[in-house]
């Protein structure tokens, strides 16, 4: 083999496996990614069913029930809006009526938010970020309030 | 006297500000104009650092132990009833405290470097003792400006604010300082580097002078990420082990990146070639070290908003990344062309080998990359608000580490400048072989849904089965008989026994990985008091809840007595706490560990009832996922006690020719 040969080779093997990764990440990006919604946005936009979504606000007063086998429904409101929202499983430490919430999973022809995954904030201080900003949109929300 | 320790470390940390700008100037002029003299203060200095900085973070720490409420840092983290272990943990459980043990670390590589580094040429070493000098000051001006940890508050509140209970856990103690002595430790590489472009002379002998420190370094930042998995896993309750999440992205990329440096140090020091590519991986890595911590400590990751808004800290480590960044790229960029082509080599050969693992890890190092960055890019630039999780990293992530871990186990077999692949095919053989029969019995025990579980495993053995041949063969056991074979195994030089420990110690991980995400068991359950299920084989019945007392939380805890086969085996007692100071709850989950598998439980809120719900789950092979990483540092320290890479050695001393290589 020839320098220049080995040089190609090397070029074309660096080559493929940054074609190969640049392929992979830009359609696990088209594919993979998860839009912030809020029940407004479902609500106008009307978000298609089976699409991944994260759906932010605030846990409705009065809407928590707590059924068999760590089934539990509530609402997801931004106070203009409201989403119903079905999750199996184990609510975080800090979910709470009134407090700020992340939902991640899809709507699904019921009406109903499917979440697989609930998000609330990890401590007295902390909202999720997009739910703070939404309602910060929206005036509702008074700014992070330091424990003092 | 106790109320001026505060103000001692204060000043303490003031005065190393001002050492640290003699270090940055002092002997790296003295090493471009070849002065001796300036040189040789670069040792001292760094020493005195060490000790200024070290004064001051024992100084912070003694107010923790002292619960001085006076001290803004200690009343905002810290509370008297506290344990003692979390006050001392406390002083790096918050902003200030952290970044006060980092730039600890900083010094203390470079106090190391002058201890150790003797062997170096005298201009090299002060060079790169200045550049480390440039990061110092850089970070403890960022530190007073922004984040004193010793301010005053007046008057003093009579009690603290207790740290967030999450935090107070032992994985807090080794997590971050294990952590920082990795990502940081790769500081004294990029100095390296960047001193070599300064003076510029880089060849062989600076790889075998640098690789030793970025094998340290890999070493704790192994240690220090697998560390905080199992704390995540045991700690936040929901039995995952890793979360993409950016704080865990921001510790991982500098290791992908350290590790392509290891592999192609390697090449740079044996062949003297991929020079160029090799100090490009030593400013990337650190570069990366850089960007974590200001993705973790900027806020920027909270609310790309709200780092806007109050920017003091973010645009200060923002900076010091453009400038430390930028100015290495563009040193690098006038001085790399003046470097001379290395030794060549065919394709198929180790340095080829070593190439392909560089490519591959960078790339994978490229998506967690993009993953990491692009939803706050795209926040800050179109306003639109996307969550980039899992599933993105592993459809990016993961295929790239397949062709890899095909390869490790051929690498260590193929010669230098030429190898065979027929011939290093037919020595793994063997491992091929059982390979094949763990696909097959995973894929009969697995059934037709879990197909991709077989071709998995198969790829994690294989990994691990490799490296067992790889050292048994340098034995020679089939040749030399037993007797022979053994002593020949305990002559073997410690680099190939840290090769063979690395790559296992990855199969190992690998198999774990695998095997607890194709295998896992989950079931969640309300259950009331001798309510009981059966998870995996093993039945488990609910005692009962009892309230119990700790030093600052009161918790509720649930029983479960876990039976396999009739008889009992363990007990679970997973909790539900209250830290009283915060009024914050958490969940404590409980474990227990059968041979390599884990059975895992933790509750939801306690029904008045007195019926609970829970989720438990039986995660196979889960704790090879930690062991395989222990096995890895390992290989790492093996590596480093060989005597042709130890810190201090004088020269490459010819040992009487080792058998087998």
């Amino acid at each position: 083999m020839t320098r220049k040969q080995r040089r190609l080779t090397l070029i074309a093997s660096a080559g493929t496996v940054l074609v190969v990764a640049a392929g992979l990440i830009l359609f696990a990006l088209n594919d993979q990614i998860v839009f912030f919604q809020s029940p407004t946005d479902i609500a106008a936009k009307s978000v298609p069913e089976g699409t991944r979504i994260r759906l932010g606000g605030l846990v409705e007063d009065g809407t928590v029930v707590k059924g068999d086998h760590g089934e539990v429904r509530f609402s997801v409101t931004d106070t203009e809006a409201s989403v119903p929202v079905i999750y199996i499983g184990l609510l975080p430490d800090l979910f709470r009526e009134g407090q700020g919430v992340v939902a991640e999973g899809m709507m699904e022809p019921d009406g109903v938010f499917h979440a697989d995954k609930v998000l609330a904030k990890h401590d007295e201080n902390y909202m999720p970020k997009e739910v703070a900003e939404a309602l910060k949109d929206k005036g509702v929300w008074q700014g992070e309030k330091k424990a003092n | 006297m106790m109320a001026m320790t505060v103000e001692f470390g204060h000043y303490a940390l003031v005065l190393a500000l001002v050492l640290s700008l003699v270090q940055s100037f002092v002997p790296v002029y003295g090493a471009l104009k070849g002065d001796a003299r300036l040189m040789a203060v670069a040792g001292p200095v760094s020493g005195m650092l060490f000790l200024l900085v070290g004064l001051s973070f024992a100084a912070l720490t003694s107010a923790y132990l002292a619960s001085d409420f006076s001290v803004q840092n200690v009343y905002e983290n810290s509370h008297s009833l506290k344990p003692l272990l979390y006050k001392i943990t406390g002083v790096w459980g918050n902003h200030e405290g952290s970044m006060l043990l980092w730039v600890l670390i900083l010094v203390f590589f470079a106090a190391l470097v002058a201890a150790f580094g003797r062997s170096m040429p005298e201009a090299l070493r002060a060079a790169a003792l200045g550049v480390q000098g440039w990061v110092t000051s850089a970070f403890l001006l960022f530190i007073l400006i922004t984040s004193n940890p010793f301010l005053r508050l007046q008057p003093a509140p009579a009690e603290g604010q207790d740290l967030n209970p999450i935090l107070q856990d032992v994985g807090l103690a080794i997590h971050p300082p294990l952590l920082y002595l990795g990502y940081v430790g790769f500081s004294i590489t990029f100095s390296f580097a960047v001193a070599a472009l300064i003076l510029g002379r880089i060849d062989a002998a600076w790889a075998r002078w640098v690789r030793p420190w970025a094998l340290l370094a890999w070493m704790f930042l192994t240690l220090g990420i697998a560390m905080g998995s199992y704390w995540a896993y045991y700690e936040l309750g929901w039995g995952g082990w890793w979360f993409w999440d950016p704080v865990e992205n921001a510790s991982f990329m500098p290791w992908l990146a350290g590790t392509a440096l290891l592999h192609s140090a390697l090449v740079m020091e044996k062949r003297n070639a991929l020079k160029i590519w090799t100090i490009l991986l030593a400013i990337l890595t650190f570069s990366l070290s850089l960007l974590g911590t200001f993705l973790v400590r900027s806020g920027v990751l909270t609310s790309v908003h709200a780092f806007a808004t109050d920017p003091a800290r973010g645009v200060f480590i923002l900076a010091i990344l453009c400038v430390f960044i930028g100015g290495s790229l563009t040193l690098y960029a006038w001085r790399a062309p003046m470097l001379k082509q290395g030794g060549l080599f065919a394709p198929v050969s180790r340095e080829g080998a070593l190439v392909l693992n560089n490519l591959l890890l960078t790339a994978a190092c490229a998506a967690v990359f993009v993953g990491t960055l692009y939803p706050l890019a795209l926040e800050a630039i179109a306003d639109d608000k996307i969550s980039v999780g899992p599933p993105f990293f592993n459809l990016t992530f993961g295929p790239l580490m397949i062709p890899l871990l095909i390869a490790v186990p051929f690498g260590p077999y193929l010669a230098w400048k030429r190898g065979d692949l027929l011939a290093v095919a037919q020595r793994l053989w063997i491992a091929f072989g059982i390979a094949i029969l763990a696909v097959l019995v995973t894929a009969w025990l697995s059934g037709a849904e879990r197909i991709l579980a077989a071709p998995a495993v198969g790829l994690a053995v294989w990994v691990i089965a490799g490296s067992v041949s790889e050292i048994l063969s340098r034995a020679r056991f089939r040749d030399v008989g037993i007797a022979t074979g053994m002593r020949r195994l305990a002559g073997l030089p410690r680099s190939a026994w840290g090769t063979a420990l690395g790559h296992m110690g990855l199969g190992i991980t690998a198999l774990g990985i695998v095997v607890t995400s194709a295998f896992q068991a989950e079931a969640i359950r309300s259950v009331q008091p001798d309510d009981n299920f059966e998870l995996s084989g093993y039945e488990l019945i609910f005692k009962g809840v009892a309230p119990r007392r700790g030093a600052n939380f009161t918790e509720e805890v649930a029983h479960f007595d876990v039976y396999a086969g009739g008889a009992k085996v363990s007990e679970l007692e997973p909790t539900k706490r209250l830290y009283t100071a915060r009024r914050m709850p958490t969940t404590e989950s409980a474990i227990a560990t059968f041979g390599f598998s884990q059975l895992y439980v933790s509750i939801g809120e306690v029904r008045e009832d007195g019926g609970v719900d829970l989720r438990a789950y039986y995660k196979p092979l889960v704790t090879l996922i930690w062991l395989g990483t222990l096995v890895m540092a390992a290989g790492g320290a093996v590596s480093l006690s060989d005597r042709r890479l130890r810190v201090g050695a004088p020269k490459r001393a010819r040992q009487q020719a080792a058998p087998a290589e």
